[in-house]
């Protein structure tokens, strides 16, 4: 390793939330690679026919993997809002502190509002079909 | 104070233009993947049942199977670029960090060729 501070050098820095909400976008973007894992597992599960789609549905559909997508659809809502908010800060606006600050807020409420609308969605349709 | 190399200063080459690649396709996919996961979800969770039949009759019609494609592509390029930029930053020394990068390409071509056969075979009525 070069003989230099290197980024992104965490133990600096005085924790702040708007720390968190960014860390957060990172650990919900890595944890959603594991989710497109799953994806391509099942889309393959499908085309290899009955028995291994009856193979596949065996361990998604154990009781354990609700957690994992409860985990995904929590994953997947934070890292849309707050990629969103990534995109504005490319056009160069809401940089300030204060600003960030309040968005880092509003990331927090609107991906909130999302995840209890998909997930009561999810729980409606697993309602509907056991 | 030059950000150029001295290589390139004495060469007098320009910039190659291509600093801002990774940076913009990571933009462009997350832009792509905003109406794509919004359209998986919603069309997931509109499925009547979970049952092999039920799903593979919605794969099969052309308009999912173009964008479960276009999904499993944009989102395999945006999980490459983003964990490329994790590994960077976190794993130390330069060959354990390079084998890692290449460790993850060749995973996420490996799972972007995988879900799009699957779609293909589904679609295309390969599938037994």
């Amino acid at each position: 390793m070069p003989d230099r501070p290197l980024s992104p050098h965490l133990s600096v820095y005085k924790l702040r939330y708007t720390m968190l909400t960014s860390g957060l976008n990172r650990i919900t973007g890595m944890g959603l690679s594991l989710g497109l894992v799953l994806l391509v597992y099942w889309l393959v599960a499908v085309a290899g026919g009955a028995p291994s789609y009856a193979r596949a549905a065996r361990l998604l559909s154990h009781p354990l993997m609700k957690l994992v997508y409860a985990g995904f659809i929590i994953a997947a809502c934070y890292h849309l809002v707050a990629g969103i908010r990534h995109l504005v800060w490319d056009t160069g606006r809401g940089l300030e502190r204060a600003q960030s600050e309040r968005s880092a807020w509003l990331v927090v409420i609107v991906s909130v509002v999302l995840m209890l609308l998909v997930g009561y969605g999810a729980w409606l349709a697993t309602a509907r079909t056991p | 104070m030059s950000l150029r190399t001295p290589m390139r200063r004495v060469l007098g080459a320009g910039s190659a233009k291509s600093g801002v690649h990774h940076w913009w396709v990571q933009r462009l996919t997350a832009v792509a993947m905003v109406p794509l996961s919004a359209w998986f979800a919603v069309s997931l969770l509109a499925l009547p049942s979970l049952d092999r039949a039920t799903v593979a009759a919605w794969m099969g019609q052309g308009s999912t199977a173009l964008l479960l494609i276009l999904l499993v592509l944009v989102a395999a390029w945006h999980s490459r670029l983003g964990l490329g930029v994790v590994v960077e930053d976190y794993v130390p020394g330069p060959g354990a960090r390079t084998l890692t990068l290449v460790v993850v390409k060749f995973v996420h071509v490996l799972l972007a060729a995988a879900g799009v056969l699957a779609v293909l075979r589904v679609a295309l009525g390969g599938a037994a």
